[in-house]
């Protein structure tokens, strides 16, 4: 869908932002652009709606060159979150996320009801939020809007520049699991920029590690955790490897399912420890591997429920998970 | 004493407000040929920087004129009456309207003008979407000291003929007429102030619709209650 051919962007002042960069974006799936503070992630995004033109090299917008495409079409089609949010302060919430199919020339009735559709996919009531200001939300809430706006127009293409940067931990893991399920959802094709490798090993499915102006290594999370190309990525990646494995993968990928709730009381009664027929420690389908063991150390027992919309739809044992952890 | 400035007002009531609805007609066809240009200029200089300061030094020492020579040496090419003091006039209101509609403009904030290119506005959208919007409290702070400006400069064009108030104000100075001359700029000043307040509840009006936080003069609360 994107796709980046040996691409060198030299800024006025002679700076030179990035150098031979090529990766491609597959439809419908989402690349993270990581690396540190002034690596050039923003140019290479920047390159993608063509608010910069490449010096040398292409980029490919659905099979086309972007020189090819006119400037304002390309951008209306492709959603973009800017790295600062950038709403329009002076528009209401509800007028922001209008902007784009304004300016594609919807009508009204279609842009109102678009609007109020991505206000609560984005979790903002829009009876409470439609009509407010910019300035009287949190700044999750500010996020949460700027994405919106940014989906409005039902885009082919998103780009997300450091979108959850500026917001506290807790916000920041809240918006980004809400984020993976909306992907799920929509199933847009996603650029994301981000300084976290956390961030990238948790949102993407192919990540490009930049170091200043440069492309080092182009692969999927679990590559990038199990073979690192080099000291570079191995020292960006940092410590806990294998726990940053586990969480990559979710709970029910792992599980055995069970299908009759009776199964789990007769077999397992034992090791799920259950107060009174509550259920006290169990996990979630979506739960990580990760906070699947640490629910297992803190429980100290050998098997687990999986438990979803109060049944118990599977079982997972602590050893399944040392197994990963040990061997890969 | 007070008393015979009372009674002066009510003996010429009826020319103190055909001189008043005069003196507003100056002001109001002044501003008509004075708000396009001095915000295009302002416009101009935000979009071509290298403009800004040699503009903004020629409205500033246009002010600098003294309003009865500025008069003096139009009247040779306008002859007398309103046209040499509209001219004169709109050269007077020009510095804060394009200074207020420059620093309105260039200080909206990078991010949305970004925002907005990156969401597809042409350049011109952004300008009507983005910046003319969030500018316009300010340029009509410009525009409220421009019309306070032009209504005390007004009174000196009735020295060559354009009518208003200063008709009265020189007539009593001629006749030694103290109640004339005190009860025409009484009504000149509160000419101004109502002037000065309409035009703060119109700027505080548009602040409100951009979603900042003021605090409100009585009239605007007033009005606000009234529309809602
Ligand atoms: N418009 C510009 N003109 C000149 N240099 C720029 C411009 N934009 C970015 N740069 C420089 O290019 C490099 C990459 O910047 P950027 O893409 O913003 O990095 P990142 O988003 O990874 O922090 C930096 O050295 C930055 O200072
Ligand atoms: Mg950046």
């Amino acid at each position: 869908m994107i796709k980046f051919d040996n691409v060198t962007k030299i800024y006025a002042d002679s700076t030179v932002a990035i150098r031979d960069i090529s990766f491609e974006v597959a439809e419908g799936t989402t690349t993270v652009l990581v690396g540190p503070s002034g690596c050039g992630k923003t140019t290479t995004m920047k390159l993608v709606n063509r608010l910069e033109d490449p010096t040398e090299g292409a980029v490919y917008y659905d099979g086309t060159n972007t020189q090819e495409i006119g400037v304002t079409e390309l951008r209306r089609d492709i959603g973009y979150v800017i790295q600062e949010i950038g709403l329009f302060n002076h528009m209401t919430v509800g007028e922001n996320v209008a902007t784009v199919p304004k300016l594609k020339g919807w009508d009204d009735g279609q842009i109102d009801d678009r609007v109020d559709k991505l206000l609560e996919l984005m979790a903002l009531s829009p009876e409470e939020y439609r009509d407010q200001y910019p300035r009287e939300l949190s700044g999750g809430q500010r996020q949460r809007v700027g994405v919106a706006r940014a989906l409005a127009a039902d885009p082919d293409v998103l780009l997300m520049d450091e979108p959850f940067g500026a917001l506290d931990p807790i916000t920041r893991a809240d918006l980004q699991d809400e984020f993976l399920e909306i992907q799920a959802e929509i199933n847009t094709t996603i650029l994301f920029v981000t300084h976290s490798i956390d961030e990238a090993l948790k949102m993407g499915d192919k990540i490009v590690i930049f170091d200043v102006g440069e492309l080092v290594q182009y692969d999927t999370p679990r590559n990038i955790l199990e073979n690192p190309n080099s000291e570079f990525v191995r020292d960006f990646v940092g410590e806990d490897i294998t726990l940053k494995k586990l969480s990559l993968i979710n709970v029910d990928e792992i599980m055995r399912p069970t299908n009759v709730i009776e199964d789990t009381t007769d077999q397992d009664s034992k090791t799920a420890v259950t107060n009174g027929g509550e259920v006290m420690h169990h996990l979630a389908p979506g739960d990580s591997l990760k906070s699947a063991l640490s629910t297992f150390v803190e429980s100290d027992i050998q098997s687990l429920p999986v438990v979803e919309d109060e049944e118990t739809i599977g079982v997972i044992d602590r050893d399944e998970i040392y197994e990963i952890y040990n061997g890969g | 004493m007070i008393g015979s400035y009372i009674e002066f007002t009510l003996d010429n009531w009826q020319d103190l407000l055909q001189l008043l609805i005069e003196h507003i007609e100056l002001v109001v066809q002044t501003l008509i040929i004075a708000l396009p240009l001095g915000i295009s200029l302002g416009i101009f200089i935000a979009y071509y920087q290298p403009a800004s300061l040699s503009v903004l030094w020629g409205a500033g020492v246009a002010m600098t004129i003294p309003s009865l020579a500025l008069f003096g040496l139009l009247v040779p090419f306008l002859g007398i009456g309103n046209p040499p003091v509209i001219v004169a006039l709109v050269l007077y209101a020009q510095l804060p309207i394009i200074r207020n509609t420059y620093i309105g403009l260039t200080g909206v904030e990078k991010d949305m003008i970004e925002a907005g290119e990156g969401v597809g506005m042409t350049r011109w959208q952004r300008l009507r979407q983005i910046q003319i919007p969030v500018a316009l409290p300010v340029i009509t702070a410009g525009v409220r000291n421009a019309t306070v400006i032009l209504i005390g400069v007004a009174t000196v064009g009735a020295y060559v003929g354009a009518g208003g108030l200063g008709d009265y104000i020189f007539t009593g100075i001629y006749q030694a007429n103290t109640e004339m001359i005190v009860v025409a700029t009484v009504v000149v000043s509160l000419l101004a102030l109502v002037f000065d307040y309409g035009l703060k509840i119109i700027e505080q009006f548009l602040q409100l619709q951009n979603g900042e936080d003021v605090a409100l003069t009585r009239g605007t609360k007033a009005i606000t209650k009234v529309i809602t």
